[in-house]
């Protein structure tokens, strides 16, 4: 199938530097995920892997080859769309058969790796319906179709969750999972959430500002947070900080897991009041205003009964304490 | 529309106005129509009245198939017309595409320059217009309508189609360059596909006052090949006498090709004018 490696890829729009030099390497078969907050160039940068943006600087390499001038179509890509990007005139069938014909492939070819692509997806009912006669889920999954059929090395999803609802994604994430495994491709992913991130990558990629944070494992960056920009983008709720000097730490802030703090009535490290709790049934959030560590969210599993104005005492377990220096870098011990 | 927002009283307003509309922009086309199957004396002495046994006549219509090649000058019309708006068409959306698609320098000073031909009427260019043609051979030809037709209608074209052509999402040209569409294909199989409506749009108006115009075909095609149907009208038109029954029947039957051009575009007319308003 193919790799994909990125030499200091650098673009800007104007004066504006929108990427400032990316490095990746993404092995055969890997599936990867940019994350990061909107306008960080997370976009930017699969575009520029697609062809559909020219970069200022740096190199593309699929497979081993330079592709940084070469159009999308030559690239061995497929790309999906946020808004699904269906020819709305054409039939579903048509939809994914197009750039085949375009690419003058055999009508016995097109019709097999059609047939292939809608056994995979369910599609067979929907064959010749136009795009504006599915749901959104529907459409989604024709625009996959028509990725697949290309059988392309490298796989682009820009953000193809964002225009479902709740149910759906979770449901489509599943189905993307499935394809990853079953086709054993590699997959490059864009998404500002990091629920998708956390359970569809083999590694992520955090981008902010147009420079990669960190790479890592899904687990390797919950657990090991390079600075404080990770640390705070990945888990749900967002991590604690608090200054190290007002609670007589070293470092200069500290950075705790809601997930990592416990709870007694009597007694504990930060004493504050309980100003809201959420009661999620498996999960208990409680938003604590201490004395010592200023406002701390507390993550509970299971049912607890603690209700606003309660005074609770919070204790951190030291062993999951992150520290990070004045620039936001993570001490390691 | 919810029963809510609907009052009889405000719909029937609305209808009372439409209407009137209709009978004040069909008036003068019906009286046109009926006159022209009357006698002379009919249509000076009762011109409202609708031709009854005694004042039935189709001189008018006889006068016009045997003075006159009118089936030349119907067929130097359409050829011009249709001519003209296919070139209209295809030029001012390859236009509007490349000014609504890419950015490059100066897209905006040549969108301007190219739209401020809607306010200049290229009639002011007249004479220049003339001795262009007489320089170029082209005096006395259907080319030199087509021409000045299409110059005269891709400003407005251009205007309405970038507009339009906005519209049309980024991804899916972004879908259609993946999958191996060259520009004109994405142009030709994707863009043009779906502003359809707006194509529509644009031909009728360009088509209209193609088809009605009379200062062109006078000044640069006068000639008796050459003669568009409005010209040829004016035969019956003389400085002392104007033979209205000739003139009327004329104009009757230069409305028929006008409307067959129309119904083929009304169609997708309305999807054009309401594509804005409606979601």
């Amino acid at each position: 199938m193919g790799s994909l490696e990125l030499r200091n890829i650098r673009k800007s729009f104007g004066a504006q530097e929108v990427l400032k030099g990316i490095d990746l390497q993404v092995k055969d078969g890997e599936f990867v995920i940019f994350v990061g907050p909107s306008g960080c160039g997370k976009s930017t940068l699969l575009r520029s892997i697609a062809g559909l943006e020219d970069v200022t600087s740096g190199t593309v390499l699929i497979n081993g080859e330079d592709v940084t001038v070469a159009p999308p179509a030559k690239r061995g890509i497929a790309m999906v769309f946020q808004t699904y990007a269906l020819y709305p005139h054409l039939s579903v069938r048509d939809n994914m058969a197009l750039g085949l014909k375009q690419a003058g492939t055999p009508t016995d070819e097109i019709n097999t790796r059609v047939a292939a692509a809608t056994e995979m997806l369910s599609l067979e009912p929907y064959l010749k319906r136009r795009p504006a006669e599915l749901s959104g889920g529907q459409r989604q999954r024709v625009a996959i179709g028509r990725a697949l059929v290309r059988e392309p090395e490298l796989f682009l999803f820009d953000e193809p969750l964002s225009n479902l609802d709740a149910a759906l994604r979770v449901q489509t994430r599943v189905e993307i999972a499935r394809l990853h495994r079953q086709l054993g491709a590699t997959m490059i992913y864009v998404t500002h959430d990091q629920v998708e991130a956390m359970t569809l990558a083999d590694r992520i990629v955090v981008l902010n500002g147009g420079v990669i944070e960190q790479i890592g494992s899904p687990m390797e960056l919950y657990n090991r947070p390079a600075n404080l920009f990770v640390a705070g983008f990945i888990g749900s709720p967002q991590m604690n900080f608090i200054e190290a000097a007002r609670i007589g730490e070293t470092g200069a802030t500290i950075g705790i897991r809601p997930e990592h703090l416990s709870v007694s009535p009597t007694e504990g490290r930060f004493r504050g009041k309980v100003i809201h709790a959420e009661h999620l049934g498996a999960d208990t959030n409680l938003y604590l205003e201490t004395e010592t560590a200023g406002l701390v969210t507390v993550r509970l599993f299971g049912e607890h009964r603690y209700a606003a104005d309660d005074i609770v005492h919070a204790t951190p377990d030291p062993a999951k304490i992150h520290r990070f220096d004045e620039s936001g870098r993570a001490i390691t011990a | 529309m919810s029963k809510a927002r609907q009052s009889t009283l405000r719909t029937s307003l609305v209808h009372v106005a439409l209407i009137a509309y209709t009978l004040v922009a069909l008036f003068p086309v019906f009286l046109t129509i009926i006159n022209s199957f009357k006698s002379k004396q009919a249509i000076f002495g009762q011109p409202l009245r609708l031709p009854g046994p005694s004042t039935f006549s189709l001189i008018g219509y006889e006068t016009v198939l045997k003075q006159g090649d009118f089936v030349t000058y119907f067929q130097n019309s359409t050829i011009v017309t249709v001519v003209s708006i296919f070139l209209v068409l295809l030029f001012g959306a390859m236009a509007a595409f490349a000014l609504a698609e890419y950015r490059f320098r100066g897209n905006t000073l040549m969108g301007l320059y190219l739209a401020i031909g809607i306010m200049i009427p290229i009639r002011l260019g007249t004479v220049a217009l003339l001795q262009g043609m007489v320089a170029t051979g082209l005096v006395n030809t259907l080319t030199a309508l087509i021409l000045v037709y299409t110059a005269q209608g891709l400003p407005l074209a251009v205007f309405i189609l970038s507009e339009f052509m906005r519209t049309v999402s980024d991804d899916l040209k972004n879908a259609g360059r993946i999958d191996g569409l060259s520009e004109y294909a994405i142009f030709f199989r994707l863009v043009l596909p779906l502003v359809r409506p707006a194509m529509a749009t644009v031909a009728v108006f360009t088509m209209i006052p193609i088809w009605n115009d009379l200062w062109f075909p006078l000044i640069l095609a006068p000639s008796e090949s050459t003669k568009t149907v409005t010209l040829g009208a004016q035969l019956f038109i003389g400085q002392f006498v104007t033979n209205w029954n000739a003139v009327l029947a004329a104009l009757s039957l230069a409305i028929f090709p006008v409307l067959i051009l129309y119904v083929i575009f009304s169609r997708q007319l309305i999807r054009g004018i309401t594509s804005g308003a409606v979601k």
